[in-house]
Formats: structure tokens, sequence, C-alpha cells
């Protein structure tokens, strides 16, 4: 067995006592994988004894899921009203046109991944990123530039 | 000088023997807030650097003096927020490089760092003390109280501050009959924007025959612009299990979950260890105080839906399912989870209980207006000074929360409008701002209280684009399983974009109105029963601005891209280059200390330009 199939299963077999798992399951196998690899569906499926439409039918439904790998940073902007008001959409364009990226689109090179969240709660902060976990508050284009760039930069170091 | 914080508080326990006052500072307390916001602008390493400066001065056993990070103080606008008790003096935009002054001067000395206080921009002044500050004076915080006082990763100081008493008190004093007839009597009612009466949710859970009955605590905080729940699991976590545990007790549930974002990994991870102390007390598990009450308690983290803080939806996404609602009856208090009896609460209800029990319902009752008692949570956010989390007892004006303890609107902008409730409020023009906030008030003007988010909106704001853009959020989180809601709002979406591009056509408003009404009538959830009502109050109030759209063809507010150009001011622009080159679609023309040229039909209006531009050169028509 490979060795992603193995740790598939010890992270199925792990939430699978519980009731209505599933959604645990698909959690941590996103936070493991940050997507839902094909096998992951089909091995919770077999395993649950869940059709795998149904599956799919989670799997998509919530939007903390994908199923399509992600770029190796990722980068949200806050849509969240306060963050509107406060000039988001300005942010969000500037980072389309930069990566050459949609909302939801990962870059070519599987670098960027960027997406858009409702709110994040840290509403004095807006315009707000979170690039790789780290939050980045009162965005300005300048910021945002500056903020690729070192995304960018910390890469081209790190090889 | 400072006056002595000590006697102070003496003074305000003499003069109210009743009111709760917190007994856990004793000597030199540093508290620092630890929410969300202020730990993006730095408070971990201004925590960090009390703490080094005090272990460098060696002062073992000589002073008591205690630095810790506490739940989210409110005033996220001023972050990092540092108070010094018992003098309560606090100091705002605190850095690393401030720390040691302040040892120095105000923890030894009785010096103030004037600096660093807050200062009333309204007249200028600093401010002493916290709670002197315009933005807590006029306050009443009943929810928040312990937020800025007690560390929320140590359960001895919440119970030192008086809890898991009202736990105690229940389990010992009283049956789950009592218990509820407390809840009733306070008039308390779901926090989480409906508004229905917690004690007859009880009651109506309690009487079930089923002997299997669940309690779920609604954490899914998704309306944007409201945070308070997190803020209250963040800053103070025991007093939500504190109030769960005596619901589980009063309503006959051993199994509850808490239903939380996974946007809020700090909440999750506060709750969490929240949960492991107070089974390791004997507050949760087994025998809880030995009264023979079990609960187990789990957490379930939401998969970033925003339909699933409805109810059914909840329900079903615990299930494992997507996050579809159902139609009700049956309510949730008949055939809930898995079919059993089910009792949902939102964080601010639950942890709203074991002050009721604590202090008594006549206390609470006494706080509000006749038929919305206690107080509100709001979240100030949008186009305010002070930004940040309030908490009002109901009844009070919406003047006095957005201009006295908001601080009224940055850059001497005009007040336009207040969003309240998110996507499924609506909005309260200037005209209403003397309107007393509570259930039915907001009701009547075509708002909702929802979840307390207040987002409030200046002249530069337009409303049809700010209806569009709740209707955005709105569609994109419809689940798709009624027509009226999934066909419906993008039906509306449509016809809002349509006249933002400056291509509306006479009868769209009445078209909006017309559907608007039909979705509220015939939406399955509550998601889209409210979904027009951003929309229909921006009608109501604003419709002027729609009528500029589609006959004018213009947007007063300058915001909608269809209906507006960028141009240069060529007595100010200096040739500098900058929105040139930043030109994404490369509109502009000219050369270096030439005036530049925008070209209007290459021109996608992103505004990038006009933000880039430092000599104002820019200018939108």
């Amino acid at each position: 067995m490979d060795a992603r199939v193995s740790d598939l299963y010890t992270i199925i077999k792990s939430e699978a006592a519980s009731k209505g798992a599933l959604i645990d399951i698909l959690e941590k196998i996103q936070g493991r994988y940050r997507y839902l690899p094909p096998e992951a569906l089909l091995l919770a499926s077999a395993w649950l004894d869940i059709p795998l439409s149904r599956i799919y039918s989670v799997a998509t439904f919530y939007n903390a899921f994908s199923l399509v790998p992600k770029g190796k940073h990722c980068i949200s902007v806050c849509m969240g009203t306060a963050c509107h008001v406060r000039g988001s959409p300005r942010i969000l364009d500037r980072l389309k046109t930069q990566l050459g990226i949609e909302a939801g689109e990962t870059t070519r090179n599987c670098l960027f991944t960027l997406e858009t969240v409702n709110c994040l709660g840290a509403c004095a902060l807006g315009p707000i990123i979170v690039a790789d976990g780290e939050y980045a508050g009162q965005m300005t284009l300048q910021r945002t530039d500056r903020l690729l760039k070192h995304l960018k930069r910390t890469d081209a170091s790190h090889g | 000088m400072v006056e002595s914080g000590i006697s102070s508080t003496l003074e305000a326990i003499a003069e109210h023997p009743k009111e709760f006052v917190p007994t856990i500072i004793t000597a030199a307390c540093v508290t620092i807030c630890g929410g969300t916001g202020c730990r993006v602008y730095g408070s971990e390493d201004v925590c960090q650097a009390f703490r080094r400066e005090l272990s460098r001065l060696n002062l073992d056993g000589k002073v008591d003096i205690s630095v810790k990070t506490t739940g989210c103080h409110g005033f996220c606008e001023q972050g990092p927020l540092v108070v010094i008790r018992p003098q309560e003096i606090m100091y705002a935009h605190v850095r690393p490089k401030d720390v040691s002054e302040i040892i120095t001067k105000t923890i030894f000395g009785d010096e103030v760092v004037e600096r660093l206080l807050y200062t009333d921009p309204h007249t200028g002044k600093a401010i002493l003390k916290e709670t002197e500050v315009p933005f807590y004076k006029h306050q009443k915080r009943v929810i928040l109280d312990l937020n800025g006082l007690i560390d929320p990763f140590d359960i001895d100081e919440y119970i030192e501050a008086g809890g898991y008493n009202a736990l105690e008190i229940v389990l010992n004093e009283r049956s789950p009959e009592e218990v509820i007839d407390e809840i009733k009597h306070s008039g308390l009612r779901g926090r989480g924007g409906a508004g229905f009466p917690t004690g007859i949710k009880w009651e109506l859970c309690r009487r079930q025959p089923d002997h299997v009955k669940y309690i779920i605590c609604n954490a899914d905080e998704g309306d944007p612009g409201a945070y308070m729940d997190r803020s209250i699991m963040e800053g103070n976590p025991h007093r939500v299990l504190e109030g769960m545990i005596i619901g589980a007790y009063a309503i006959g549930a051993r199994q509850g979950y808490v239903y939380i974002r996974n946007e809020y990994p700090l909440a999750v991870s506060h709750l969490r260890q929240a949960m492991d102390q107070a089974r390791d007390r004997g507050f949760l598990g087994k025998n809880i105080l030995n009264s023979g009450f079990d609960l187990n308690i789990s957490i379930k983290l939401g998969s970033g839906a925003f339909v699933c803080g409805e109810e059914t939806a909840l329900m079903a996404s615990i299930e494992g399912r997507i996050g579809e609602p159902r139609p009700r009856p049956p309510y949730p208090s008949e055939s809930g989870l898995w079919g059993h009896p089910t009792n949902i609460n939102n964080v601010k209800s639950w942890a709203s209980i074991p002050i009721i029990i604590k202090r008594g319902a006549d206390w609470f009752a006494k706080i509000g207006t006749e038929h919305s008692k206690g107080t509100m949570i709001f979240s100030l956010v949008g186009n305010i000074c002070n930004t940040g989390l309030v908490e009002v007892p109901l009844g009070i004006s919406m003047r006095e929360l957005i201009f006295d303890i908001g601080g009224g609107i940055p850059n001497g902008k005009r007040f336009k409008a207040a969003q309240v409730g998110g996507p499924s409020g609506g909005c309260i023009p200037a005209e209403c701002l003397d309107v007393k906030i509570d259930y039915d008030s907001l009701t009547s003007l075509g708002a909702i209280m929802g979840s307390g988010g207040l987002v409030v909106a200046d002249e530069d704001t337009c409303m049809v684009d700010f209806a569009r853009y709740f209707m955005d959020f709105t569609q994109e989180e419809s689940c798709g399983k009624c027509v009226p809601c999934r066909v419906g709002t993008k039906a509306m979406l449509a016809t809002l974009e349509r006249i933002c591009a400056g291509q509306g056509r006479a009868g769209d408003i009445e078209y909006l109105e017309e559907l608007g009404q039909e979705i509220k009538k015939s939406s399955l959830c509550g998601l889209g029963q409210t979904a027009p009502n951003p929309v229909l109050s921006t009608l109501r109030y604003f419709r002027d601005e729609y009528e500029a759209h589609i006959y004018a063809d213009t947007c007063p507010a300058k915001v909608c891209k269809g209906l507006i150009t960028y141009s240069v001011i060529p007595q100010k622009c200096t040739g500098c280059m900058v929105c040139l080159r930043n030109c994404p679609v490369s509109a502009i023309s000219g050369a270096k200390k030439e005036i530049h040229f925008i070209d209007a039909d290459k021109c996608n209006r992103c505004g990038t330009c006009m933000s880039l531009c430092k000599f104002d050169a820019i200018v939108v028509n």
C-alpha cells in the first residue's frame, strides 16, 4: 500500500467511530494535504459505507474543502462588510492582476492560491489579508505588493 | 500623578455592594489584550517585552507584578491595548520599545506616559483611565465584564472571579424546572438574532418524552462584520461552558456540541483548553460536582458555509451531511439532532445564563426595555472612528451607539446609514438615528437585531452597491435547496449588477420590490426569508440613489464603475509616472514630468491610480 493511502486510512480510522464523522474526516484530510485527493473520497466511501455521490456532495458544498491541490502559499482576502467598505475589492483586484489568476484559482507554477473569505472577525484591521495563516491588516496597494514580493523572495531563498 | 486605584475601587464597592466586582486584582497587574485584532498589531511581542523586562529587573518575591494576556478588550481600533491595574491606566498602540518606560514610570513611579494615553479626538484631551474613555464609559458590560481582566487560559482566574458558582448553585439548590422558570422570568431572548424567549425554548425541549436530548451552542458566527461570539469564546470560554452545563441540566441533555467556524482558530483552541480544564475540575464529564449529573461536550468545526448558522442546516452539518435546511415544524426542540429533541442557543445567550443565575432574574430584567431585556453586544465596524465591540443595554439609541461610543465618522465625513444585522438585516438612515434599539423597533424599521453586527457607511458609500454587495453574499451562500432563494437571489443580483453597471432600466426598482417580497414569503429558511432585506431597506430609505443610477446615469457616491470616469487634474499632476507604471490595463499615457492622461476607453475603473497618487491629481467624476 502506498504511503499516502495508509496515511489516509489512519486518518479515516481515527475518526470513523464518532457519529457524523464524515465532515471531521474530510477536515483532517484537507488540513493534512490542503486538498482532498480523489483516493481519499474513495477510501472514505468504502470505510464509512457512504455512497461516493454523497461524499462528493459534502466535499463540494463546503468552502473549506478543495478537490484540486492548492498552491504553496495561500492568500485569502477578507471580503467582509467592514473590509468591503474600507476597500478590500481594490486589494483583491490588485492581487488578481499581480498573480494573473481569479479568486479561487492557483497559479500555474503552483506557488500561489488566491482565495476570498467572508469575514475573519478582525474588522478593525480592515482591509485584511491572511497569507499562509499570518494576518496582515490595514492593507494598501503598496503593502499588498510588498507582501507578495516578500513571499516570492522567501521562496527564492529557500530554493 | 496617578490617584490611588485601590481606594477608588473600594469606594466603588461601597457604593454598589451588590454589583459584581471581580476580586482577582490584588497587586500591580498588567493586562494586555490578546484578541485576534491586537495580536495582529503585535500584542504578543508587547507581552513578551513586559515579561523580559520584569525578569531582567529580578524582582523575585519583592513586588507582586503579574503580566497577563486577556481576551479582547473591545477597543480594537487602538490596539495593542495595555491596562495597568489597579490604577486602570490605559495605554493604546503600545509597542515593545515603550515597555521599559511604562515599567519605570507608571508601575514603579506614579508618572504617566502621556504619549501612550488615548486622546479623545473631539476634545483633544488625553484620558487616563480605561473607564473614563468615552468608548467604555457609556457601555454596560455584563457578558464582556471579565474579558479584559482574566486570563482565558486559567480556569482559576474565572473561578476566583465567581465563575462556576452559578453551576454550583443550580446543581445544589435548584430543580431543572426552577432554573427554567428563572430564565423565563429574566426575559432573556435568543441573542442569535431571532429573539425567541430562551426560557420557553428550554421548556419545550425539556417537556419532550424522549430521554435522549442534545444541546448545541451555535458559534457559527457567519455575518460579515460581527465578531462578538469569537471574542467571548476567546476571552472567557468558561462562561459559555458554564451556561451550557446549566442549560443541559435544566433541559435534561447528556451531550452537547459547540458548532464553531473554522475561520476562528484562536477561539477553537481557547475553548478546547477550557473544556479540558473544566473536565479536570469536575465541572464537565461524569457526575458533575458529585450531583450525579453527566454531560459531555464536543466541538464540531464548521467548514465554511454561512447557511450552517441556520439551526436545521447546522444540525445536518453535525450529522455529517451537507448543510441544507429543512422545513420547520418539527422544530429542533421536538425533533432535532438525529431525530432527538435539541436545544440550540447562540454563544451570547449561553454566556448570559450564569450571570442571570448568579445575580438573579430580577436584576437582569431591570436592564433593557419592556420587551427586550438585558444587554446586547454590537460590533461597530466600517466607517466609524472607534471600531470595536461594545456592550450596551437594549433600548439605547443608535445615535448614542454610533456617536457617543463609536466616536462618529472618521475624516469629517457625513453619516449615511448603519447596516444592522448583516446580510439578513437592513439599513438605518440618519433620520432614524434616535430610535431606541430593541428587537421590535429594528424590525419595524426594516432591519433586524441579527447577531449585532453594525456596519456604518459614510457619504462615500453607494447604497445600491452596498445592497449589491449583500445580495452577492447571500446569493453565493444560498444552499440551493429551495427555488425562491436559489433563483430569486440570482435574479435580484443580476438586476442590481446591471444597475451598478449603468444599464438600469425603468421598472427595475418595482421588479426588485416585487421579487424581494416573494422571496421573503416563499423561501424555506431564514437565509432566503431575510436575503432581500438589504435591498428592500435601501429602496425604502435611499430610493433616490437607485433612481439616479437608472434615470440620470450617475452614481451619487461615485462608486459604481459603470457610471464613473477617472481623469487627471493637469494643475496638480507632476508627471511622476507612478500611476502610469501601476495601471493594470495600461490606460495612462504620458512621460516623465509631463502631464499624464487617462484613456477612458481603456480604463477599467480599478482606482489604483487614485489611491497611489501622492499629489491628489486624480479625480473621479
